[in-house]
């Protein structure tokens, strides 16, 4: 157990300590806010200063938003459900055919690997958005514009998926693969026995990544999905924060609260990998 | 005759080796294709396709309802010289980029620093700067939109009349003047994400050999950090750098939520604003893909600048 204050305390690391301390306070104090008023009676809500902490918790906020949401056809699950078809289904598809690519490119040679690499990686260094009309209308031109399918592939076919895979599998030494080719294994089973064990570390970052970043995307739900049934959670929350009342505001935060939970628990369990990722990527240096 | 025939029968063999070899170096490279077609055909279709169609598109009048007419440069002469908006919302973007790209850059990397250099509670500080960049601009925004409320019971308002640095309350989201601001200190705020990670990740692999060598010749915490460890962090740099740099240029959903679309006399009209509103409200399919097109330009340069800056091919 480390000590909190540390034996060679000197003025610099005391006033960094500190500063580090307020601010985190300060950064954090918005997402208190709205978490504690997710949980808090309404005669709370409209206290005045606000308060940062719940004197009286309760779940009425999150069976209002229930309510809100029930008044048109579509529950509130439907669009839970759809949130985790989406950033379940981002994950684990990108990874599996990031790593399958990141193989590839990391450790066997042929012809076009360097422009192959160079093209997936430019996909890094610029907007995104500027393939929004397009994708709109390749989306269009199969009828995939309604369907999970139109969330799904934009954000599978994003760089960094491969970038990190590739990264991570270059330092895995070469001898290991020539032992298990030398063991008579096949392609496949190199790839299997030899290097998926490895990459748990960034299949966890990637996994904190592209949950948190294809959960809480606003964009392409409003712009590839047209019926009420297939929105996922940020549209949702928007629309009843759009209505905020001063009664509704308890909803509100509860639908804010519901939307950051799952976020934040995904990469709390994940979050020591990723250091152990950066590590053995080349971004480290 | 022995030696002829020996000779054909060696060269027969070294042909057929060779044969087989090559053989052998197809199918390996079928594998290899194999494996990476997966996502390549997605990144082909979704990404190189689509920004080859949207170049197309630019030279084009397309409204979804006809074949498109190719219309040449019109597109992009009609933005430069007949829309004001769009001048006015790149102006709108590049001030909010050149202040929240670096300055998100070097907060990240200068908390980043400071949580390294600090011994206790490392994780929890480095939780608590993150954690607002989990958070998506629609949860939060019931908060920022009380912070930035227009009454006297608006977060900030209340107290800066309570302190008397103001008698009336500010129109935070409505007033031109502040609209981009408000925007710019939410960005900030959420601005600590993959970058600021990956310099943590960084730093802690910095050698502490390196670090004791310099205060062993005289240096200070800071020439320490300027000196020995940012050499060392290039490519935690380059990355942070770009990763910065196109999310600043992206910033459309926080300004819509915060300052309304559209915003009060555009104040808060970004690139990515125009684009939106030309793509999928007025449905000028054509128009708005020359938007696109600049701003894939203008962040692929940018892009290319910072690489051309951080690169650490020379070292």
């Amino acid at each position: 157990m480390k000590r909190l204050i540390p034996r060679d305390l000197t003025p610099s690391s005391a006033i960094i300590f500190v500063s580090l301390i307020v601010g985190s306070v300060l950064s954090i104090l918005p997402i208190l806010y709205m978490a504690s008023t997710a949980f808090k009676p309404l005669s709370e809500i409209l206290v005045y200063p606000p308060r940062f902490f719940v004197r009286q918790p309760t779940l009425v906020n999150f069976t209002e938003l229930n309510y809100v949401l029930g008044k048109t056809i579509t529950p509130l699950s439907r669009y839970i459900f759809n949130s985790v078809v989406v950033s379940g289904g981002t994950v684990f598809v990108s990874i599996f055919i990031a790593t399958l690519a990141g193989y590839s490119l990391a450790k066997r040679n042929f012809p076009g690997k360097n422009l192959i690499f160079l093209i997936i990686v430019s996909g890094l260094m610029f907007s995104p958005h500027v393939t929004l009309i397009p994708r709109y209308m390749i989306l269009k031109r199969f009828a995939l514009l309604d369907s999970y399918w139109a969330l799904l592939l934009p954000w599978i076919s994003g760089s960094y998926g491969v970038f990190l895979m590739k990264q991570f599998i270059e330092p895995v030494p070469d001898e290991l693969l020539e032992a298990a080719k030398i063991d008579g294994a096949s392609q496949w089973q190199i790839f299997r026995r030899v290097i998926v064990p490895l990459c748990k570390p960034a299949w966890c970052t990637l996994s904190i990544f592209l949950f948190m970043w294809s959960w809480n995307d606003y964009l392409s739900p409003i712009i590839f999905v047209k019926s009420d049934a297939m929105y996922t959670l940020p549209v949702i929350i928007d629309r009843v924060n759009s209505v905020v009342s001063v009664d509704r505001l308890g909803a509100s935060a509860a639908g804010s609260f519901l939307i950051t939970v799952p976020v934040v628990i995904i990469f709390l369990v994940f979050q020591k990998y990723v250091v152990e990722t950066m590590a053995h990527s080349g971004l480290k240096g | 005759m022995k030696s002829v025939v020996a000779e054909k029968e060696l060269s027969g063999v070294l042909l057929s080796a060779r044969r087989s070899a090559r053989l052998r170096a197809f199918k390996e490279h079928i594998v290899s294709y194999l494996f990476i077609a997966p996502y390549f055909s997605v990144y082909l279709f979704f990404v190189v396709l689509a920004v080859g169609w949207a170049i197309y598109l630019s030279f084009t009048y397309y409204n979804m309802l006809q074949t498109p007419t190719w219309v040449g440069l019109e597109n992009y002469i009609r933005l430069f010289t007949d829309d004001p908006v769009f001048l006015l919302s790149l102006k709108n973007t590049f001030y909010f980029s050149i202040i929240t790209g670096p300055l998100g850059f070097f907060l990240s990397l200068f908390l980043a620093w400071l949580i390294d250099e600090t011994r206790s509670l490392r994780k929890a500080f480095t939780f608590a700067f993150y954690i607002p960049s989990m958070t998506s601009a629609v949860a939060l925004s019931v908060v920022w939109l009380y912070v930035f409320a227009a009454d006297k019971y608006g977060f900030l308002n209340y107290f800066l009349a309570k302190w008397g640095i103001i008698t009336q309350p500010i129109i935070w989201l409505r007033d031109t003047r502040t609209t981009l601001l408000c925007i710019m200190v939410v960005s900030l705020w959420m601005s600590m994400g993959v970058g600021f990670l990956v310099f943590t990740a960084a730093l802690q692999g910095v050698p502490k050999e390196l670090k004791e060598s310099g205060m062993i010749d005289g240096a200070n915490k800071l020439q320490q950090f300027i000196y020995i460890t940012i050499p060392i962090l290039k490519p935690a740099l380059l990355f942070g750098a770009v990763m910065a740099t196109v999310n600043s240029f992206q910033i459309f959903d926080l300004a819509q939520i915060l300052a309304g679309f559209p915003s009060v006399l555009y104040s808060a009209h970004t690139i990515v604003a125009h684009l939106y509103d030309y793509a999928f409200i007025r449905f000028e399919m054509g128009y708005a893909a020359a938007v696109s097109v600049l701003l894939f330009l203008i962040t692929m340069i940018i892009s290319r600048v910072m690489m051309r800056l951080l690169s650490s091919r020379d070292a």
